[in-house]
């Protein structure tokens, strides 16, 4: 055998090898039941502590004073849907736009620098966007308000819709576009056209996604709408949300608060869960693996 | 079963040698080889069957057009192919006598003993050409320096790189051309003493002149390995091989003495491949 | 006719473009507003702002330290925690799962689900059952057995460093986790299978093929799971206790930049407002360094993955 007569190897393989190699496999399994046993206590505990607390009055009464039984989260989940469709009212064209700018024009140095800052923006602490929003709208007008509220939460869906307008036009093959130019459709038309027809289950996914983290966010609105107890007059009063409403009443030390902050967390979860289903039922499969958060 | 398998081989390589009546195959023992050999991916059926020998310390070259199944091949030659999703195999790979395939043998050990080397070259990006060289030495637990730096000099020149990047050794394996990479992955292939060498079209990513320089270590390999290369070039299996399969839909068309296989096909279907008229 | 469709062009470029340059503009202002905003606070402490370990509001004496401190500390519990479990769960899926794809679909849905769940409500569980159960189950064992160690000599309270860091872990699992089972997916298969050809077993080509490959990727994720972590407000809030301190003992309450922002913004008014707008300002800061670091590290791996074999 030539050169080859002499072994420099052992003549198997280790047992510590097999070993460490079912170790990890081991090592790693645990990993996944220690990720995923939060989660399901997270989901069964909500359910178990917020299903006695729903009813039909838990739906639709205003909250009452301290210890007094009964009263409603109904301002509560009004408060939510208004500031969040003040949200998509601002966030849903400009992150449409911007998303299309980032895929159409991808190459242009405007595109970098703004799709740079618009990943950023996704990472963003959401209190210092509501910080930010009590500076320029609640310090100015000395008014919490759900248009405040609106306005900090847009910021927070912004950078989702966005991204996942320019990740879904990106998916269009390139051969659309140029087939559309060479029949002499201006440039714009072919923009619009497959906006409209090949990227519009991208789009709609990032909106859902965008209402869905937004429904969910608590620090921005704690800091511009601050809460109410009744239900708002205007869009420029101080409003009630679901989510400040789980903290103010989580962190109490009455009894009957407590249990309507897990009734109320129960119905922040089914509304997440419905919106996710939709996503997942209403858009194919490949995108719905993009994550809310990123 | 081990008994079946080696008086099975015996005459299969007896009908071969009839097909091929090449002197050399009398000498040459068979190192490798299969057993109704058959592969899928998910439902799609790529090998149909498959029985080939392959003789120790000879090159043997697996041609045919794209889709053949050539590649599948040699990848469950060494068990590779299973590692892809939806991949099965069935059948039986013989090497030296046992069947790789049976449940008392560990694939970790297989592969050492059947290296490969890949269309394209894939050194690790982020090890030094050394490391890259010694990287199955490690993982075998060899640690001493001596031996490392001796088995890399020595497999660097066996795939005829040493001259070329011995004063570059702790540089990363990326810095090299095309052609340096795929000979670095064949020294990385040799280092842990294979007793077989597949090579999965090799070449067919590089230029003439890196291909000629990897044909000449390919030639000097069968010295101590036994090659199996697949290839879509045909100049190159007349070039670097003892002995060519035809494969065609994943089936075996015909095996010989390269010789024979080009000057005197007997299926009309390698005259046809041989003479271009399809591939 | 060319005129006209020059124009459609024009003012479709122009739109969108100004979307994407509102983009640009709300991170500049955000910034300038945060300034503005903490003007006279950083106008009467200047730098010693950021070193001060007192925080006295009714005195007027702001310093930052405790709560820089605060957010350190619970961010470094919860990536010690949270970053292997998240390194195994990525591994599971891109690397063990392979041949079941459904399985490994349903697993990622399961992990991208809890990263959808509020905050708030990670706080809520957090109040209600992780303190209690850290306290008796956790904290008062290590501090009946290991109490001579000063991380454990406090006396278990439940509102704690300890807690926070573990709920965050809890929390940043979901993105780390992702971001790496994505990252791992970008590693080519001929660098595993190089691997294997070698004689490997499997966690070694998981080890010396796949991870070091994906190292800068795997790094990026790490740094996004550590901007959550940084930046997570509420369910820190509700369970850190909301005292300033910095001690080095796991089980004493704190607080951190955002918890102090969301405690006690409310009530603020007039300079101790504007030292809460400059908290604010150093959160931003660390957010952007952090999220700007990550998404490079991301872009290099997943740039540069095209480049290489």
């Amino acid at each position: 055998m030539g050169v080859m007569t002499q072994s420099d190897l052992p003549a198997s393989i280790s047992l510590w090898r097999k070993i460490l190699n079912k170790l990890m496999t081991i090592l790693v399994i645990v990993a996944v039941v220690l990720a995923i046993i939060p989660l399901l206590l997270i989901l069964g505990d909500v359910f178990i502590r917020g299903a006695p607390a729903i009813s039909i009055g838990f739906l639709t009464k205003l909250p009452t004073a301290v210890n007094v039984h009964g009263g409603g989260i109904a301002n509560a989940i009004v408060g939510t849907f208004t500031m969040v469709g003040i949200a998509s009212l601002i966030a849903i064209p400009i992150g449409i736009g911007a998303g299309i700018f980032f895929s159409e024009w991808s190459s242009s140095r405007l595109s970098m620098v703004s799709g740079f800052m618009n990943d950023v923006l996704t990472g963003f602490p959401s209190i210092v966007l509501g910080l930010f929003v009590f500076v320029i709208l609640v310090a100015t007008t000395k008014q919490f308000s759900a248009f405040a509220g609106g306005v900090a939460l847009s910021f927070v869906m912004l950078p989702i819709i966005a991204r996942t307008t320019s990740e879904s036009l990106k998916l269009v093959p390139n051969t659309l576009r140029e087939a559309s130019m060479a029949l002499g459709i201006p440039r714009w038309k072919t923009v619009l056209r497959i906006v409209i027809g090949t990227g519009k289950n991208g789009l709609l996914t990032g909106i859902l996604l965008a209402v869905a983290r937004a429904t969910g966010e608590t620090a921005p609105i704690l800091l511009t709408a601050s809460t109410s107890v009744y239900f708002a007059k205007s869009i420029f009063a101080p409003t009630a949300s679901l989510t400040v409403l789980i903290y103010n009443y989580g962190t109490s030390a009455s009894q009957n608060w407590q249990t309507q902050a897990w009734g109320a967390a129960l119905v922040l979860i089914l509304i997440m869960l419905a919106v996710n289903l939709l996503v997942k039922l209403t858009v194919g499969r490949n995108l719905t693996g993009k994550r809310l958060e990123l | 079963m081990t008994k079946n398998s080696i008086s099975w081989m015996q005459n299969h390589v007896r009908r071969q040698l009839k097909i091929s009546q090449n002197k050399n195959l009398d000498s040459s023992t068979v190192k490798l080889a299969t057993k109704d050999l058959k592969a899928k991916f998910g439902k799609a059926q790529v090998l149909k069957g498959i029985n080939i020998t392959f003789p120790e310390n000879r090159v043997t070259a697996i041609m045919g057009p794209s889709g053949c199944g050539k590649t599948t091949l040699i990848r469950c030659l060494n068990r590779i192919h299973e590692l892809t999703p939806n991949a099965k195999v069935e059948g039986e790979v013989i090497l030296d006598g046992v069947n790789i395939y049976s449940p008392q043998v560990d694939p970790v050990a297989i592969r050492r003993r059947i290296g490969m080397v890949f269309q394209k070259a894939n050194p690790f990006p982020t090890m030094s050409i050394f490391d890259n060289a010694v990287a199955g030495l490690k993982l075998a637990g060899v640690r001493n320096k001596e031996t490392l730096d001796r088995v890399a000099e020595r497999s660097l020149r066996m795939a005829f790189l040493w001259d070329e990047v011995k004063n570059d050794l702790k540089k990363s394996g990326l810095n090299l051309s095309g052609g340096q990479q795929q000979r670095l992955c064949i020294a990385r292939a040799l280092a842990v003493e294979p007793e077989v060498i597949l090579m999965d079209e090799p070449c067919s990513a590089l230029d003439p002149l890196a291909t000629a320089k990897i044909e000449e270590s390919i030639a000097a390999l069968k010295k101590d390995f036994t090659v199996v290369i697949v290839t879509h070039n045909l100049q190159q299996a007349a070039r670097v091989s003892d002995f060519t399969a035809f494969m065609y839909l994943g089936q075996l068309i015909e095996f010989g003495a390269t010789k024979d296989i080009f000057e005197a096909p007997k299926n009309p279907l390698t005259e046809k491949y041989i003479t271009g008229e399809f591939g | 006719m060319q005129f006209k469709v020059l124009r459609g062009d024009t003012i479709l470029k122009i739109l969108l473009a100004t979307a994407a340059l509102f983009i640009i503009g709300l991170v500049v202002a955000l910034a300038a507003e945060l300034f503005l905003g903490s003007a006279s606070s950083i106008h009467s402490f200047g730098p010693s702002f950021l070193i001060g370990t007192q925080w006295r509001s009714s005195q007027n004496v702001f310093g930052a330290l405790p709560f820089i401190y605060g957010t350190l500390l619970t961010s470094a519990i919860a990536i010690v925690i949270g970053f292997p479990i998240s390194l195994g769960v990525a591994i599971f899926i891109s690397e063990k799962l392979k041949g079941h794809q459904t399985f490994g679909y349903g697993l990622g849905i399961i992990v991208d689900l809890l990263a959808a769940v509020p905050s708030v409500i990670y706080g809520l569980w957090g109040v209600f059952i992780l303190i209690p159960l850290l306290r008796d189950y956790v904290e008062t064992p290590l501090h009946n057995s290991l109490g001579f160690i000063p991380l454990f000599s406090g006396n278990p309270f439940g509102y704690d460093f300890f807690t926070s860091g573990v709920l965050l872990a809890i929390m940043v699992i979901p993105t780390m986790s992702a971001v790496t089972r994505d990252v791992l997916s970008v590693v080519p298969n001929s660098q595993r299978e190089a691997m294997y050809s070698l004689g490997a077993t499997d966690w070694e080509v998981t080890q010396k093929s796949v991870l070091p490959y994906a190292r800068s990727g795997i790094f990026g994720g790490f740094i996004l799971g550590l901007g959550r972590a940084f930046g997570e407000t509420m369910a820190v809030t509700m369970v850190i206790g909301n005292i300033p301190n910095i001690t080095t003992n796991l089980f004493s309450a704190g607080a951190t930049l955002s918890s102090l922002i969301a405690n006690n913004f409310g009530e603020s008014t007039g300079i101790y407002q504007s030292a809460i707008i400059e908290i604010g300002l150093i959160l931003f800061f660390v957010a952007l360094l952090v999220n700007g670091l990550a998404r490079f590290m991301l872009w290099r791996m997943t740039s540069g993955a095209r480049g290489r074999a």
